[in-house]
């Protein structure tokens, strides 16, 4: 029965295809998948705007929308409606074949991310044996697309965000790629599937998650810092920080292609926080041995849901950084970290079990990472500014 | 400690996610069109015309003359007097506007017109909830609709129409002794026996 439930979906998708004939099957399931992928998160993605902006309000003491529908919930639904009967308004000087592609390639490629994305067990678009490099690649069209809209749009507060969102992405998918590797070099493969099957098994009742080792947890938490800058979410917000450059490159769209840019960020973020749980959190495995009944893809859901709860409360929390402590937090501290995570995933690969082998990693983490951080904290020596003739 | 106050921050944050499902208090906001803050006394929005009793055509304190259309900076109000007079509250005969117009999109709610009104007859009124499909006569105002009773006015302004209230009952009183006396001294006159006129010399100092 609970074997049942967990594969449900993969039962009902080869019930679907035996209506079909052979030849035609693999098309159809890869459509079936791509449906079922373009249903689910964009859901998710409306759910996730209600829940921001009520987190967000109750943070702020606030009650939060609670006009249309019960405790607001239709207000994605007013939204949508909103930005699909707005005016599309073009700028007269905008390239105007880039400025309409800009918005399609930007959700084009937060949806191919989800291809190598396991949701569940057997829940996988594709099996690629390189999934994580197909992830990144795929992610980095984003940043193609950031630029597109930003310089077709012909406006200097567009170009500006587009800079400041090139400048971040490119410094932080270093790290991003980085503590990645760590996690490659332990498993072995770079197959999404193969990395979480390793993560769902148990000693006792304990999950081997990846998140539960000294390089893991660092990894985790490099990988989640990284991922925040990468979907230009609050504190990394710089790109379209409302008080300086309104809304940075999507500034010149209105309408739909606004809503789309919006799509395709929370995409976006989905995506590297379902990588961050595919990594770490051991996917669509059960946190304990006794709770595997529950299915799998509820598992995953869940943790992105955390995850999601996570960002948001990160959002409602931090004020935004400055251009030179986000360079200098990429460059100086994630960087480097990351580079000795590397380090500590070989010497805990080549170490032999035991409490030693903790105490070593931890070591070697943990004495880099106070030593940055005050060196971090040490530069900032501010001058008081004094004004020739301003006083 | 590194981070410290990042999860410093984030215990705050929690802190008041949490407390605002348990207290009531935390959540300050007003729900506007269901809830409204108490109005303070002073408030004002845009003028209106006051009237003694009950028939806002009879009471009307205006007299048409015309100050506060002069007054008004940016020209909102019009007034056409009337050609007759009708007897006011007390029943004295006044004239009367026989049109008085204010165009709140114009009225800047200045209470330049309140301040120079010499008869009491505008006053600031309190309501603001004045939305309307209609932008040009939807907020054009005339004389009725302009109209309100001075209980309505005490009920707005409770201190200020009082003070009016005692201002113009001394005001008629003292109108009214200045008449009775004279009332009285013309009674006196005609009830006395004519004294025989006394003969002036010619160029007599003058008074």
């Amino acid at each position: 029965m609970t074997q049942t439930l967990d594969q449900i979906f993969v039962i009902a998708k080869a019930w679907l295809l035996g209506y079909l004939p052979v030849a035609a099957r693999p098309l159809a399931s890869a459509v079936l998948c791509v449906i079922a992928i373009v249903i689910t998160f964009p859901l998710l993605f409306a759910i996730t705007t209600w829940l921001e902006r009520k987190g967000l309000g109750r943070i702020q003491n606030r009650l939060g929308p609670n006009r249309t529908g019960p405790f607001g919930l239709f207000q994605p639904i007013a939204d949508a409606i909103k930005s699909l009967t707005k005016e599309d308004i073009v700028p007269l000087t905008a390239d105007h074949a880039v400025h309409f592609l800009a918005p399609l390639l930007l959700v084009a490629a937060a949806f191919l991310a989800y291809a190598v994305l396991p949701v569940g067990r057997n829940m996988v678009l594709v099996n690629l044996n390189a999934g994580v490099l197909f992830f990144f690649a795929v992610g980095s069209v984003v940043e193609l697309s950031v630029f597109m809209a930003g310089w077709s749009s012909r406006s200097k507060y567009s170009l500006l965000g587009a800079m400041r969102a090139i400048a971040q992405m490119i410094s932080y998918e270093v790290p991003l790629v980085l503590a990645t590797v760590a996690v490659i070099m332990q498993a072995g493969s770079l197959s999404t599937v193969d990395i979480v099957n390793q993560q769902a098994t148990y000693t006792h009742t304990l999950p081997h998650w990846f998140v539960f080792t000294p390089w893991g947890f660092v990894g985790f938490v490099l990988f989640m810092i990284a991922a925040t800058a990468e979907s230009n979410r609050s504190p990394f917000d710089l790109p379209e920080g409302e008080s300086e450059i309104i809304a940075g490159y999507y500034i010149e769209y209105s309408g739909f292609k606004f809503a789309l840019f919006f799509l395709g960020e929370y995409l976006g973020m989905f995506a590297t926080s379902g990588m961050a749980i595919t990594l770490f959190l051991g996917g669509w495995a059960a946190p304990f041995s006794f709770l595997t009944w529950i299915p799998s893809y509820v598992w995953f859901f869940l943790k992105l849901l955390a995850l999601i709860g996570f960002f948001i409360w990160i959002r409602g929390t931090l004020p935004r950084l400055r251009m030179d402590q986000l360079m200098n937090l990429a460059w100086e501290f994630v960087l480097p970290m990351a580079l000795l995570n590397m380090l500590v995933a070989g010497v805990w690969h080549f170490m032999p079990h035991g409490l030693l082998r903790w105490l070593v990693c931890t070591a070697i983490v943990a004495i880099p990472c106070i030593l940055l951080a005050a060196g971090l904290k040490r530069k900032k020596k501010f001058q008081v500014r004094t004004y020739q003739f301003a006083e | 400690m590194f981070g410290d106050g990042i999860l410093k921050g984030l215990a705050e944050t929690a802190r008041n996610f949490f407390g605002s499902y348990r207290s009531k208090n935390r959540l300050t906001t007003i729900q506007y069109p269901e809830e409204r803050l108490p109005q303070i006394e002073a408030a004002r929005s845009f003028p209106f015309l006051v009237y003694d009793g009950a028939d806002w055509q009879q009471g009307m304190r205006c007299v048409a003359c015309q100050i506060c259309e002069k007054e008004c900076p940016p020209k909102c109000i019009l007034i056409k007097k009337s050609a007759d007079k009708k007897p006011d509250a007390t029943g004295k005969l006044q004239a009367y506007p026989a049109v008085f117009d204010i165009d709140i999109s114009v009225c800047m709610s200045c209470q330049i017109c309140v301040e120079v009104c010499p008869f009491d007859a505008i006053k600031m009124d309190v309501d603001y909830d004045l939305p309307t499909a209609d932008r040009f006569a939807g907020l054009l105002l005339d004389k009725q609709k302009l109209s309100k009773s001075n209980q309505y006015y005490h009920q707005i302004h409770p201190t200020e129409a009082a003070a009016v209230d005692a201002a113009l009952a001394a005001e008629r009183a003292a109108a009214a002794a200045k008449a009775k006396a004279a009332a009285d001294a013309a009674a006196a006159k005609a009830a006395a026996p004519a004294p025989a006129p006394q003969v002036q010399p010619a160029g007599g100092e003058p008074r």
